[in-house]
């Protein structure tokens, strides 16, 4: 008696044992359980990359007004998709950096030229990381990298944790205060999809901002790469980011 | 198997049962279709709306002054640099006016005395100096400032 | 005080030069209430867990207030989160499409084995006899919330208490790695992220844990001090003591873990240590100096070192113990403040900084987080009365 009693259960908890498994498989072809860790990098499709020419950049300010108006970021001086930095360094050494209101309303050089070593401007915007930080930690999949390596936010979907803003190295990534979400650069990519260029570079004066396709070795991108000795912000953090700046002092982060 | 553990068990199945319900009615449906997102949501960030035409747009009707202004140094600027942008206004010109920049403030933008702005790139003008109060049109043409 | 013009008030004290996107502090006081209480719940079930799986006996009268305590703060850990979010009820989403690299989407799951797995069962076990007592003897509503609470399970063969015994230590013994787990998983929220140089440090989830230990032991102190003085029972000096040893041996861990961390960043002196020295010297100076290091570690880890050799009366001893506590309970608060805010003060280009100012009576989250911390000792008052520890039969 006693055996058959322990048989039953032995079959009961193999039946249960059974349906817990297929539960367990069951649940894993359910789409949206497959982990998806990163985009794989396309080897034939685009591959969006941006150069930053300094020594062409006159700091007007006309990239981050556009930008602005292009895609209606709000107009307080504390949201930015993109922005200018002016840097000064002294005769003493010292490194004087400023961007008021992002440079939208222009600059004042703090220093008198007697006393400037060197000075310059740099441009900012979203470096649209092969590694991104930000996507990595978005903990619903809110931000993501697009095919064609373009770093977005899914607005819709985003829960405005906030966990991105802090991952971005650069500072390019803001909480919109109206909307609630992470917002950023798109590198204009609905005007992309209409063959347009983004507004900050279809605006820029001197054409200091440049972007194109890296997997083709002959877009312009790739090109001003290749003849010019460029290098990207913060290379220790390993972001491998596709912003790539002519000129660039060691002295800017 | 003990009463106890019989009957959590089958509190906790109740609790996953609604569980993996949930995740499956939950889940947006072109999710994972490229990665781990929404699908949909590449279509939706490039359906905005576009505010910067380009200059080719506006040279179809202003065709003169364009080709004054591509004439000179100011060839490779947009019109939209200086005019703002122009989605309002060549959908219905008559209501919606382009912005016409007068003060010399504007033009000082891009043309002030500043040590970082490279002097091979961008002439420099000293506004005091140079222009003693004077508004910068009323000596040139902002189409063709090189006078 | 209107967000915007808080945001030009902060843009007018930036000192050096910031991002512009960093005038606005992302995280603010909900994000410090956050690490606090999850700290405060795996402290306090750790303490727990001494007295179940170490065996210490003089623990006993503090093990129901523990694991009790545990779950009111558990109850309303995920609470600073939800509300901090931009889209408050787009929360579930972390739980639907978790993104497995961030090291954020794992929480809901981390802490919904907690609660449910851990916490919820072992009280379930501990209590489940009584509450069949109790459920046979009180009449109308209670007797139906109590057997509800049994699942509605009548045995109580020595067996089933036998069973119950052995599954609660079961669970007690997967909970000390699970405790460890939560709290060093919410330290890597923190350590994980490279681009700011003042969180992002292996020692982070090692150094929350053990902070997290020394602040839930300080709790269950202050708890129990607090529980039997307001039932006007003698509060058992023995089961204090002990506290207050495990207490004093956790504190100098924690302080030897905190000191070599930062021990480790003066001596590589690393490219962010000029701005991070700058940082400690100005603005956390009085957070982090005065209160987490001087009030809230030197003071109690003195005291607690007197009295391991010399026993003053009684009455003496409860005084140093509810000051300590609320000492230790105030520095971790603060470690967590300098962690959270100090690492936003700071900018990332390592030129200059922002400024915050936690205002109870303009600033809504600074309130809120002040009512989350509050809202647990009621929950806790009312499983007390739920669930009365001095009700239960002795085994």
């Amino acid at each position: 008696m006693a055996l058959e009693n322990k048989n039953l259960s032995r079959q009961e908890f193999l039946k249960k044992l059974g349906l817990f498994a297929g539960g367990v498989v069951f649940v894993s072809t359910i789409n949206p359980l497959k982990m998806v860790f990163a985009t794989e990098k396309p080897k034939n499709g685009k591959w969006y990359g941006i150069a930053i020419d300094i020594e062409k950049c006159i700091g007007c300010g006309s990239c981050a007004r556009s930008c602005k108006i292009e895609n209606d970021v709000s107009q307080e001086p504390f949201y930015f998709r993109n922005w200018v930095e002016q840097y000064t360094i002294t005769n003493e050494h010292e490194i004087k950096v400023s961007s008021p209101n992002g440079g939208i309303d222009g600059f004042e050089q703090p220093v008198p030229d007697e006393d400037i070593y060197k000075t310059f401007f740099v441009p900012k915007m979203c470096n649209h990381c092969s590694d991104s930080p930000c996507t990595q930690v978005c903990p619903v999949g809110a931000s993501f990298d697009s095919p064609e390596g373009i770093v977005l936010v899914d607005q819709t979907y985003c829960i405005g944790c906030g966990y991105c803003v802090q991952a971005c190295p650069y500072g390019c990534r803001y909480i919109d205060p109206l909307k609630g979400v992470a917002d950023k650069c798109t590198l204009c990519s609905h005007r992309l999809e209409k063959g347009l260029d983004p507004a900050c570079m279809m605006i820029c004066p001197t054409h200091a901002r440049i972007y194109g396709d890296l997997n083709n070795k002959n877009s312009e991108v790739s090109l001003f790469l290749k003849e010019h000795n460029c290098a990207v912000l913060k290379p220790h953090l390993n972001t491998h980011s596709k912003l790539f700046y002519n000129d660039l002092n060691q002295e800017v982060h | 198997m003990p009463v106890q553990v019989k009957r959590l068990l089958l509190v906790f199945a109740f609790f996953i049962a609604i569980s993996v319900a949930l995740i499956y009615f939950l889940t947006p449906k072109s999710f994972g279709e490229y990665g781990h997102y929404r699908g949909k949501a590449l279509e939706e960030i490039s359906s905005t709306e576009i505010k910067y035409v380009q200059m080719d747009d506006c040279a179809m009707c202003h065709d003169s002054i364009a080709e004054l202004k591509n004439s000179g140094l100011h060839a490779t600027l947009q019109c939209e640099v200086c005019h703002g942008p122009g989605f309002n206004h060549i959908e219905d010109y008559e209501n919606n006016r382009m912005e016409i920049p007068n003060e010399g403030q504007f033009c000082m933008r891009c043309h002030i005395m500043n040590a970082a702005s490279p002097k091979k790139v961008i002439k420099q003008i000293d506004a005091v100096e140079h222009a003693e109060g004077e508004d910068c049109i009323t000596c040139h043409n902002p189409h063709q400032p090189w006078l | 005080m209107d967000k915007t013009q808080s945001l030009y008030e902060a843009l007018s004290k930036v000192e050096g030069f910031i991002y512009p996107n960093e005038i606005s502090l992302n995280w603010d006081m909900l994000i410090v209430m956050y690490p606090y209480i999850t700290g405060l719940v795996a402290g306090a079930f750790i303490l727990a867990s001494l007295n179940r799986v170490f065996n210490i006996k003089a623990l006993r009268p503090t093990y129901e207030i523990s694991l009790l305590a545990a779950l009111s703060f558990m109850l309303v850990a995920t609470m600073p989160l939800i509300i901090h979010l931009g889209q408050p009820f787009r929360f579930y989403e972390m739980l639907v499409t978790p993104h497995f690299t961030s090291a954020m989407a794992l929480f809901g799951f981390v802490y919904l084995w907690y609660l449910m797995v851990v916490l919820l069962l072992e009280i379930w076990f501990d209590y489940r006899y009584d509450m069949v007592i109790w459920s046979q003897q009180k009449k109308g509503l209670m007797k139906y919330v109590y057997k509800a609470l049994t699942l509605w399970i009548s045995d109580t063969s020595p067996e089933s208490r036998k069973t119950d015994e052995k599954i609660g230590y079961f669970i007690t013994v997967v909970g000390i790695p699970s405790a460890f787990l939560l709290h060093g998983y919410v330290g890597f929220i923190f350590g994980a992220i490279k681009a700011n140089p003042w969180w992002s440090t292996v020692m982070m989830p090692v150094i929350f844990l053990f902070s997290a230990m020394v602040s839930g032991i300080a709790l269950i102190m202050f708890i129990y001090m607090l529980v039997s003085y307001l039932r006007k029972q003698k509060i058992d000096m023995n089961a204090l003591d002990t506290i207050g040893k495990y207490l004093f041996y956790i504190l100098i861990l924690d302080f030897t873990l905190e000191s070599l961390d930062q021990i480790h960043r003066i001596y590589v002196a690393d490219e962010s240590f000029d701005i991070l020295k700058i940082l400690v010297h100005g603005k956390l100076f009085v957070t982090f100096f005065i209160i987490q290091i001087g009030i809230g570690t030197l003071i109690p880890l003195a005291t607690l070192a007197y009295l391991q050799f010399k026993k003053p009366s009684d009455r003496v001893r409860k005084i140093i113990y509810a000051t300590i506590s609320i000492f230790v309970l105030v520095g971790i608060f603060y470690m967590r403040y300098n962690v959270v805010i100090g690492g936003q003060l700071f900018s990332k280009s390592f030129y200059g900084f922002t400024s915050y100012k936690a205002n109870v009576l303009y600033d809504t989250d600074a309130l809120l987080s002040l009512v989350l911390f509050i809202v647990p000792f009621f929950i806790l008052a009312f499983l007390l009365w739920l669930l009365p520890p001095w009700k239960k039969i002795e085994h």
